[in-house]
């Protein structure tokens, strides 16, 4: 008998022009201690079947059709008094982002006792020594001292672990979570996965996990429903799922989730969702701008060097030098990037990759250490024009692509712009003529130039970045994880884009990731980093066969097991 | 979430004024009939004031079309009007329709010019404060936090006090629109340069600032080019609403006996003559330049209130 | 907790220190002061012994550090037009001011909270678009118009209530006079409180509903909803409390306001305050009285500040753990 049953659902967003359909005719059921996963890509749908479940569609959704029951009693035509008594008795959820879904002006106690209050039949004194029971098997220590504490006390994983506190606190029968670990470091997502494992189990609670991430469905899930564009595609047992999936969009999913296991040559292309992108028009590197007068000085050794940096932060200021704080995001940090390589550095947030960076092009300056650039030392360089030629080699491709481009300026200008600067071509028309190979050879095509940012994918402007980097012609490219903020089919797309880019023009690459296996895939050595520190530099492979450092064993046992992956139509792509 | 993403052929065919028709600014502004009542009221006022010489049916100075017996004629309506004075007349013999026509003038003159001459002051003060930080951030929000703590009426009329005693009397006539606009525009830079630097603030760290910094493009080109045309959304509602409360000031300070001369009355100047007449029975020398200045106002505060929530995407 | 609190001690004593300096550059150097003080037949012998005996040629920093001791003991001199301690005459009027203060700030919190309250929480309601528009009306009536308007209708036409001064008042101990005592005192009152709170009260509601809204649309409200709180609840105990925090700022300033806006509602109904007594000085370049003012309302808004952010302490916990957080 399931506890949460779904039958027809259709969820409408009426809109100025038209009505938008975010879901449309969902079929799902979840059995008590059991997990079902709702997976997809952004604008699947997929958070839409949640928050009708417990009836708070943002406006001005509205349910179309299908009914939902909960213990075989239809919840999703009561009227709102009912409906409010019945979320967080019988239906809890789980958000995203534990930062902010706690009010920061109440303690952590308030919080669990107002809400086990307003459901059970018990004293303020029973809600209270329930609330530390409570926090006791979400895996809080101390949690009698704790309760008392408020939010901003408690560390990111801490505070999620309240939510989880907070959403079985009144015993519901079906909890929903939408995308909980997310917003949360590799590690620390592990632990909060095997805890709504071990407490899916012990409540007997029957859950609902929404996500993107195929490895939170391989991990914790017992059923699994795939979601595109509204529809259900594919909807099974997670096993039969993902060891054969049947409809040509799972596969393509599925296929495009980066390998951790073995390196692949290239990522397997996915058809299925953004047209594949090829160039528009072929350019011939040997004789186009984007080859040619490549005026650079040989190297032999390294390319980069970074020696012994160091980096500090100051966190709090004061007139007095010895009471001012300091952050130290770097320590000691050194390493070589031969020309042509692909270096990639990975680590988990705060662990100081992306500081790195942005010491070696020049927006951070470090505290102490050296950065030497083709023989250059370029920490002590000051003539402004020795620094330009610099900076004309080393280009960066940055993480948010809603963030990197520029949104009043048209995309021609946007790509132009460093070529003006640089005076890298000698008229106005042979720039745009550039402009618009660079725009084609990115596989966005040069009519994208007339337009402005917000008209474009997040992968489209992805493409538009990678375009303006290369609109330098660098000859080393530092990519600060490139694609972690798109979808999983986009990320193919793009990475595979940089490996035909760094074959062309022979780009030397840094590589800045928290994803294990797109360093695999991407990277010939890899260092891996912890609170600022470069703890092992190996070749990749030999990093994931035999790492030294306990961190990388420890990160390495924490990815996801993708083992029930179908990886049959790969075959013939491992290298 | 719903994936908007338009295909690029779609936008590029449709020309400019099809896509502002299309967008959803303009559609919320026509489907708010408040708004559109709004903008066509500030229309009907600014035109009027800009053509006042020549719509206006009396010339309230010139000397020789006014008669002392024409003084204090009630409006139409009423008991002993004249039909050639619509709105009556003051106590000189000069038309009140005439002389809120050319107030007017004077009024949105100084608005305008006090709102540009503090959204310069702050939108550079805090474009500089917020992209370079440290010290000079540090001294120039310590200003605007003495400034704030002064309301901006009473900067305005200590300002014009110290005008007053530097300048002497006879010049202080001369240059009175100035120095209003002056201590007006003064008394609102800080909420420019507070609003300009937190948004710089956001801006500074998003990644595009930091693709240019890595180009190698020069900090003030960065901040002109790049910074200052993705802040101006939040400038431009505080100017609108800004311009209202300017137009407040300048009446109130002219209400005051600080502001315009007698000689080239603004509605304050018309509304302070008017109430001395209050108790004679005299009521529309003040109550018309009152209702004036309500008017517009309100039409203005009605297109910053608009516009506010049509350009804050939260509230959409 | 306690740095939080000394460091705005800390501003609030440069601020002060910043506006003296501003105060006594105006009285040392906008005019001469001997020639407001004396008359066109006083030969320059004359003068030059008054400028002697008034310490103006002493070095600017002796006579920037005089001035400072002088108002520390509020001694600013003698006003140019009375021939009068300027603290005296302030003094004699600052009761009139405060008690018109008083009052109008207390309508502007209580009819405003309420009614920022009630439109933020029930946005789409009739009476909500009501008070809305009302107040979209309040903020665009100038204040010395709302006076006019007032008298028109409640002095000259209905004749109800007076258009000028205090009424009678009673002298409380030496130095205080007071209007709540008497009827008359009190039906002086009411308009000229209406007039100068009215505009800090639209004020107040239209920001409370503003920061409403606001809290009303973050996760943890949500969240809130999602364990199936009741509205009461969320309104009053989630909501409301993470409001009052930029409302207090807000509010604060606003009230501190309400003394420099008083200027203007003094001069419609002839309060003789000391708002009254500063325009007078404005007009005529009466420096003393009006570095004296500066210095005044420069106390009260700082004191005001400061207890606002004293509030803050009370009401976030983030600020009372500073160190530990992060």
């Amino acid at each position: 008998m399931s506890i949460l049953e779904i039958r027809g659902l259709t969820v409408e967003f009426p809109g100025r022009k038209d009505t938008f359909v975010a879901a449309r005719d969902i079929n799902l059921s979840i059995e008590p201690g059991k997990i079902l996963g709702v997976v997809g890509e952004s604008g699947a749908g997929k958070s839409t079947v949640g928050n009708a479940v417990i009836g708070l569609l943002e406006h001005p959704g509205r349910l179309g059709a299908g009914e939902i029951f909960v213990h075989g009693e239809r919840i999703d035509n009561l009227p709102a008094k009912r409906m409010r008594e019945l979320r967080g008795k019988r239906i809890g959820m789980i958000f995203q982002d534990p930062l902010t879904s706690l009010d920061p002006l109440q303690t952590v106690e308030f919080q669990l006792v107002e809400t086990m209050l307003e459901h059970l039949p018990i004293s303020k004194g029973e809600a209270k020594q329930r609330a530390i029971d409570l926090l006791d098997q979400v895996g809080i220590p101390n949690p009698a001292e704790r309760v008392k504490q408020y939010p901003h006390q408690f560390s990111g994983g801490m505070r999620q672990r309240v939510v989880i506190a907070l959403a079985l606190c009144a015993e519901p029968e079906v909890v929903i979570a939408d995308e909980p670990t997310t917003a949360l470091d590799v590690s620390i997502q592990a632990q909060i996965l095997n805890l709504m494992k071990k407490l899916c189990a012990e409540k007997n609670v029957a859950m609902l996990v929404i996500t993107h991430d195929m490895g939170v469905i391989a991990e914790i899930t017992d059923h699994v429903a795939v979601m595109y564009r509204g529809n259900l595609v594919e909807y099974g047992e997670s096993q039969q799922i993902l060891g054969s999936p049947q409809h040509e969009y799972t596969k393509s999913l599925i296929a495009a989730v980066p390998r951790p296991d073995v390196r692949v040559h290239r990522f397997p292309q996915v058809d299925y969702i953004e047209g594949s992108a090829k160039p528009f028009k072929q350019i011939d590197i040997a004789t186009h701008w984007l080859g040619q007068s490549r005026d650079y000085t040989p190297v032999d050794g390294a390319l980069l060097s970074v020696d012994q940096i160091d980096m500090k932060f100051m966190t709090r200021n004061a007139w007095l030098p010895k009471n001012r704080q300091f952050f130290q995001a770097l320590k000691k940090v050194s390493f070589d990037i031969k020309p042509g390589e692909t270096f990639g550095l990975v680590g988990e947030s705060g662990s100081g990759k992306s500081t790195v960076a942005r010491v070696i092009t020049g927006l951070y300056h470090p505290s102490a250490g050296t950065v030497t650039f083709a023989g250059q030392e370029l920490t002590s360089l000051h003539d402004r024009r020795q620094v330009l030629a610099m900076r004309r080699q080393m280009q960066m491709i940055f993480q948010d692509p809603y963030s990197s481009l520029n949104a009043r300026m048209r995309v021609k200008d946007i790509v132009a712009e460093p070529i003006k600067f640089h005076k890298l071509a000698s008229t106005n028309s042979e720039c745009f003529r550039i402009v618009d190979d660079l725009l084609d050879h990115v596989g966005l095509g040069s009519a994208a130039g007339k337009k402005y940012p917000h008209e474009f994918s997040g992968g489209q402007r992805q493409r538009i970045s990678i375009a303006r980097a290369l609109a330098t012609r660098p000859r080393f490219l530092i990519c600060d994880e490139p694609t972690s903020a798109l979808d999983v089919s986009i990320q193919a797309q793009i990475l595979n884009l940089l490996k035909d880019l760094q074959d062309e023009l022979g780009l030397t690459m840094l590589f800045i990731s928290h994803d294990l296996a797109v360093i695999r895939q991407m990277c010939n050595r890899t260092g891996v980093m912890r609170f600022g520190e470069l703890l092992e530099v190996q070749e990749t492979e030999a990093l994931f066969e035999s790492p030294q450092a306990d961190y990388t064993k420890e990160l390495l046992g924490l990815m996801p097991s993708m083992d029930m992956l179908s990886r049959d139509n790969l075959e013939e792509e491992v290298a | 979430m719903t994936d908007q993403t338009t295909r690029p052929e779609d936008v590029a065919e449709k020309g400019r004024i099809a896509r502002i028709i299309d967008s959803d600014i303009f559609h919320s502004f026509i489907r708010s009939k408040v708004t559109v009542i709004a903008a066509i009221v500030t229309a009907i006022f600014m035109i009027s004031a800009l053509l006042a010489p020549w719509i206006a049916p009396h010339n309230p100075f010139d000397l020789a079309q006014i008669s002392i017996l024409d003084a204090r004629v009630p409006p139409i309506g009423m008991d002993a009007s004249d039909p050639s004075f619509l709105l009556g007349t003051d106590d000189q013999g000069r038309d009140m329709l005439s002389g809120i026509l050319y107030g007017m003038r004077i009024s949105l003159a100084v608005g305008f010019l006090s709102v540009a001459f503090a959204a310069v002051l702050g939108i550079f003060l805090g474009l500089v404060s917020g992209y370079v930080g440290g010290r000079t951030d540090a001294i120039i929000m310590r200003i605007a936090e003495v400034q704030l703590t002064f309301p901006a009426i009473l900067i305005a009329l200590l300002i014009d006090g110290i005008a007053n005693g530097v300048f002497g009397n006879l010049d202080r006539e001369r240059w009175a629109v100035w120095i209003l606009t002056f201590s007006i525009g003064l008394s609102f830079w800080v909420q420019y340069a507070r609003t300009v630097r937190g948004s710089t603030m956001v801006e500074k760290n998003k990644e595009y600032v930091q693709a240019a910094r890595v180009i190698g493009i020069p900090s003030f080109i960065i901040m002109f080019r790049h910074v200052l045309p993705n802040v101006m959304g939040p400038v431009l509602v505080i100017a609108t609403i800004n311009l209202a409360l300017a137009i407040i000031t300048e009446a109130t300070l002219s209400f005051l006996g600080v502001g315009v001369p007698a000689t080239q009355p603004s509605l304050g100047t018309l509304i302070r003559i008017g109430n001395d007449f209050l108790f004679s029975g005299e009521w529309w020398i003040a109550i018309f330049p009152g209702l004036a200045l309500a008017m517009l106002v309100l039409a203005v505060n009605l297109l910053g209130d608009w516009m506010r929530d049509a350009l804050n995407p939260k509230l959409r | 907790m306690f740095g939080f609190i000394s460091r705005r001690l800390v501003m609030a004593v440069v601020v002060m220190f910043v506006v003296a300096l501003i105060s006594f550059t105006l009285f040392r150097f906008v005019g001469d002061p001997i020639n407001q003080m004396v008359g066109i037949e006083t030969t320059p012998e004359q003068r030059e012994a008054l400028r002697e005996r008034l310490g103006l040629n002493d070095p600017i920093i002796v006579q920037f550090a005089r001035f400072i001791m002088g108002a520390l003991q509020f001694d600013f001199g003698n006003s140019y037009q009375f021939k009068q301690p300027v603290a005296e005459l302030i003094g004699k009027r600052l009761p009139a001011t405060l008690e018109l203060s008083f009052v109008s700030a207390l309508f502007a919190l209580f009819v405003g909270v309420p009614m920022g309250v009630y439109t933020g929480l029930n946005r789409h309601s009739a009476i909500s678009k009501l008070f809305l528009s009302v107040s979209l009306i309040g903020v665009s009536l100038p204040t010395f118009f709302i006076g006019i308007l007032l008298i028109f209708v409640f002095s000259v036409h209905l004749q109800w209530l007076p258009s000028f001064g205090r009424g009678d008042v009673v002298a409380l101990g030496g130095w205080w006079t007071t209007g709540f005592l008497t009827v008359s005192g009190l039906k002086a009152l009411i308009l000229p409180a209406i007039t100068l709170g009215l505009f800090q009260m639209t004020l107040i509601m239209r920001l409370i509903r503003a920061e409403m809204l606001e809290v009303m649309r973050t996760d943890y409200i949500k969240f809130a909803r999602a364990r199936g709180l009741p509205s009461r609840s969320i309104n009053f105990i989630h909501a409301l409390k993470n409001t009052m925090v930029p409302v207090i700022t807000i509010t604060g300033l606003q009230l501190g306001s309400i003394i420099a806006f008083a200027i203007i509602t003094e001069t419609v109904f002839q309060w003789p305050g000391m708002g009254l007594l500063f325009l007078q000085a404005v007009q005529n370049v009466d420096i003393p009285i009006m570095a004296a003012y500066l210095m005044l309302t420069a106390f009260i808004f700082v004191t005001i500040n400061l207890a606002v952010d004293i509030l803050y302490v009370v009401i976030d916990p983030r600020l009372r753990t500073e160190r530990s957080g992060l």
